[in-house]
């Protein structure tokens, strides 16, 4: 069996620090859109997750 | 009946023959490599066994010898828990699973074909009985046995023939968009994609299907996940695909059109090959555990009243 966290967000990756707020869950702030697009696929690579996007400049990695 | 050498032999082949015809040897399915191959067929031989000295052993006023078919249930049964288990244990190892419901229809599948050896070499014992019994030659008997045993096996095998999804849909290529992150067919939200890199892969790479039901019962049985599950790895595995453990985002996906029952599919698939997609999705089985036939059930009720 496999065991570990499914389905919830393990990372949040943000341009834009106004819109998140994070207590659980944590978050990682980029520079510029690249820095977030390769900030966001190194942690899904190592998390097993997969990205998505929240359209408000904000990624979030979850694992399927 | 003197010599029963004549009953048992000529049964316990058709068996064993009736076996070998519903054994499917292909790279691509389970199983089908030498380790499950010989053990069906052995098992095979068993079942061909019971089914033929089944009638020897009552003529011969061995009563206590028909509780051997109670048994050999219990083994087949065995043979049932068996193929399950061992393609449970092999699940994780699959890119795209399987899922519960098509193992059960696999495993239920090989049950039944044993099933139906021991019925073909019952029936042709029978037959041959029979001819003996009609004071017919020895020869005759034997021939007889041989087509009554060929017409239980393409019987059988008729009555356990599965429906394909090509019965029940019509398959058609669909084209992916984005809308923003939200990867769509049709109309129909699939996945939320996040990164650049895996939108224009799914752009170049990507291709969909669309599953459209031909009536209501399909639609029902197209909406079971373990259906979907079926479809997705039967896709996979004809057409590969271009997925890693590392990769959730490329798992195939089926989604389903709430408002008329299609089901939208998409994949990644190592060879973008649009007319072996269609044949994979086509000729991917309907699942017993599946099917639905809420039409006819409402046909029915309406007749009683």
């Amino acid at each position: 069996m496999d065991f570990g966290i499914k389905d919830s967000i393990v990372a949040i990756i943000t341009a834009d620090k106004n819109v998140v707020s994070s207590n659980s869950t944590p978050v990682f702030y980029a520079s510029s859109e690249e820095h977030q697009e390769r900030l966001a696929l190194l942690i899904a690579k190592v998390t097993m997750g997969m990205v998505h996007d929240l359209e408000n400049g904000t990624y979030v990695v979850v694992r399927h | 009946m003197e010599n029963y050498g004549v009953v048992i032999l000529p049964s316990l082949l058709m068996g064993l023959l009736a076996r070998l015809y519903m054994i499917r040897i292909d790279h691509r399915q389970y199983p089908s490599y030498p380790q499950g191959l010989l053990s069906h067929l052995t098992l095979g031989v068993i079942a061909a066994g019971l089914g033929s000295v089944a009638l020897p052993a009552l003529l011969s006023k061995e009563y206590s010898a028909v509780t051997f078919l109670a048994l050999a249930a219990q083994q087949f049964r065995d043979v049932r828990s068996m193929e399950r288990q061992s393609l449970d244990n092999i699940e994780p190892t699959e890119l795209v699973p399987r899922g519960t419901a098509y193992i059960e229809d696999i495993a239920k599948a090989f049950e039944a074909r044993n099933y139906m050896v021991i019925i073909t070499a019952l029936m042709t014992s029978i037959a041959i009985y029979f001819a003996h019994w009609m004071k017919q030659p020895r020869f005759v008997q034997i021939m007889v046995g041989i087509v009554v045993g060929l017409l239980v096996i393409v019987f059988l095998k008729g009555m356990l023939k599965r429906q394909s999804v090509a019965e029940i849909a019509e398959v058609r290529i669909g084209k992916i968009y984005f809308e923003g992150p939200l990867l769509m067919v049709n109309g129909i939200v699939i996945m939320n994609i996040g990164l650049k890199s895996t939108k224009k892969i799914y752009e170049e790479k990507g291709v969909a299907v669309e599953i459209v039901p031909k009536n209501v019962d399909a639609k029902a049985t197209l909406a079971n996940t373990g259906q979907r599950q079926a479809i997705q790895h039967n896709v996979a595995v004809h057409l590969g695909i271009q997925k890693d453990v590392d990769e959730p985002e490329f798992t195939p996906i089926a989604r389903r059109n709430a408002q008329d029952g299609t089901i939208i599919m998409v994949i990644v698939p190592t060879e973008v090959d649009r007319e072996l997609l269609v044949a994979a999705v086509e000729g991917t089985p309907v699942l017993e555990t599946a099917k639905r036939k809420p039409f006819k059930a409402k046909g029915t009720q309406m007749n009683r009243s």
